[in-house]
């Protein structure tokens, strides 16, 4: 019987014939924690004994989500974490050095492995042909000591996209489309395949925005197949003998099968407070937004500054709107550098901030004031994400943001993109 | 073991957000502290209204987004005896089945704000003993309640010193 992405890579980690609905305990390769989570699944293991990483180098404790630390309670937090590394061998990723998800994917997980985060955005890595999924501390902590994690096998959704994009529309308008159509518990158990044409034709930037956002319809992983594209990414991030070709039988089981033609898409924005409330940009009239920000594990890349990059040159931001860029690692921002794509933002009237996860959280750098409108490009616009449960989130691409930076509202990016990027 | 307690209604699609909100990051290392804001982002009087051993009672999707085990674990030393919902988000309810914080997946329409209710999580039935009815629940998985009854999965894990689930 033919096999899903997920059935297959679970199955060998498992060392067993698995199907959807089969529980088993298997191996993992990567281990991630956060400094939102990884303080905690430290303080779990310790409890019981287990203060001990199985695979220490390819285990990564990641200080993003508040980097630098705004308080002293999170400066400890960040020590914790540290003399952890420390004691066991493993890898810590500093301040400064990025988003976790975007980091995993750039240099720890391949085709064909299991990588488990505490961080539900951990599904990221599943562009990659991976098995990626966020878990809680506890989940996290004993794949880190001992190296396992029981996992039940979920039925996979699979999502069909072909055609092109219209000039202005992206991976990210795709995926808010997604999550409108399924609802934001659509995936809730279950995992996304992506295939078809138009991912088959994609960036890996676009690919990762896809399965960034797999959570976000509840899904356990968001999976794309393994092709010349990753391969080509792997070589460009130096590890091109990583590649594995990794792609679900044409006979497997689908537990159902949703077709998008991604010529019809316009640019798609997600209004307050959920994800899948989500509208086409033509349909918003007169929001004004207080805030622009451009950044994230969703839409943090060198691709998407590019794309914004594109739109603000030689512009102003509106005097009304604040923009805040934040490239989602330090080799992003180093990149962004080297093509002045930094100069065009300073030049136009933007904020950058330490790559990270910046204000997405609400922890720190760009909390909304009351009945203040942010519009971002990342990928939670739950009532409070950022930092106050007065403030309204519209989530966009970054085409849409950096755009609507200059006009001050939420506006259509196709009045000023013009050609098809991938 | 049967749980008495009374209801508190919240409604569909309650985030970690709401439960354990950002802004309140720095205190996910004082959990005790963090447990006196539990779900404030929702019903900012919740935490101070609720009682020892009442039961949290939602829509669909309860839990949704983050992976942060502090929403779970503030709500149990809240001192909430179990959560009910039509439906969990996936990782809320990883999470609190691994620190042994019950979950009742059940019809919840079937409950009103305040309500009375005796909790039976043996035999699977939720007791409404305001309104006289009983109220099933969809049972765990098998793997989940070897958890559950191990007191969650750390606890698993010093017992056996493995897994020993499947």
């Amino acid at each position: 019987m033919g096999k899903t992405i997920i059935e297959k890579i679970i199955g060998e980690y498992s060392n067993k014939d698995v199907i959807a609905g089969d529980f088993v305990v298997a191996k993992v390769d990567v281990t991630a924690v956060q400094d939102g989570t990884g303080p905690l699944t430290i303080e779990e293991i310790k409890k019981i004994g287990l203060e001990q990483a199985k695979n220490p180098l390819r285990t990564i404790l990641f200080i993003d989500h508040a980097a630098p630390s705004p308080r002293k309670e999170l400066s400890n937090s960040h020590k914790i974490m540290r003399e952890f590394a420390k004691k066991t061998g493993s890898i810590l990723s500093e301040v400064g050095e990025g988003v976790c998800h975007q980091r995993l994917a750039e240099d720890y997980v391949n085709p064909g492995e299991i990588l488990i985060g505490a961080d539900s955005h951990t599904c990221t890595s599943g562009a990659l042909g991976a098995f990626a999924t966020g878990m809680g501390s506890t989940d996290v902590g004993i794949a880190i000591a001992l190296g396992k994690v029981w996992l039940k096998i979920p039925e996979t959704i699979k999502i069909i996209v072909n055609n092109e994009f219209q000039p202005g529309v992206y991976a990210k308008d795709l995926i808010l489309h997604l999550i409108g159509l399924i609802g934001a518990d659509g995936a809730t158990y279950k995992a996304l395949e992506f295939t078809g044409k138009t991912i088959k034709n994609m960036s890996m930037s676009n690919r990762f925005t896809l399965s960034n956002m797999a959570v976000e319809a509840g899904a356990k992983a968001g999976l794309i197949e393994s092709d010349e594209i990753t391969e080509k990414y792997l070589i460009s991030r130096g590890r091109g003998e990583k590649f594995k070709k990794i792609k679900a039988d044409n006979d497997a089981i689908y537990e159902k099968v949703i077709e998008i033609d991604a010529s019809k898409l316009k640019p798609t924005i997600s209004c307050p407070h959920t994800v899948d409330n989500t509208t086409t940009v033509d349909k918003l009239k007169d929001v004004k937004v207080d805030q622009v920000f451009i950044g994230t594990c969703t839409n943090g890349r060198i691709e998407d500054l590019r794309v914004a990059a594109s739109i603000l040159k030689g512009k102003k931001v509106n005097p009304g709107t604040r923009l805040l860029v934040v490239p989602a690692s330090k080799n992003v921002f180093s990149q962004a550098l080297k093509e002045e794509l930094i100069d065009i933002f300073v030049e136009a009237g933007a904020v950058i901030m330490t790559p990270g996860c910046g204000p997405c959280v609400g922890v720190h750098c760009g909390i909304l004031g009351d009945d203040e409108v942010c519009l971002a490009t990342q990928n939670r616009n739950f009532q409070g994400r950022m930092g106050n449960p007065k403030g309204y989130i519209y989530l966009s691409s970054p085409a849409t943001a950096a755009y609507s930076a200059i006009t001050g509202y939420i506006s259509d990016p196709r009045q000023v993109i013009k050609s098809v990027a991938v | 073991m049967i749980k008495k307690g009374k209801a508190w209604k919240f409604g569909n699609d309650i985030s970690t957000d709401h439960i354990a909100p950002g802004r309140l990051f720095h205190l996910r290392s004082n959990l005790p502290e963090f447990a006196k804001h539990v779900l404030e982002d929702a019903d900012s009087q919740f935490a101070k209204n609720m009682s020892l051993g009442d039961f949290i009672v939602a829509g669909s999707n309860f839990g949704l987004g983050s992976s942060r085990e502090h929403a779970p674990q503030i709500i149990k030393i809240a001192g909430i005896n179990a959560v009910m919902a039509k439906s969990f988000a996936r990782i809320f309810f990883r999470n609190a089945i691994n620190i042994g914080l019950p979950l009742v997946e059940c019809n919840t329409d079937l409950i009103n704000q305040g309500d009375e209710l005796e909790l039976n999580l043996e035999n699977g039935v939720v007791k409404n003993l305001t309104q006289n009815s009983d109220i099933k629940i969809t049972p765990l998985p098998d793997v989940m309640i070897k958890i559950l009854n191990d007191g969650g999965l750390a606890k698993h894990i010093e017992k056996y010193g493995d897994f020993k689930l499947i």
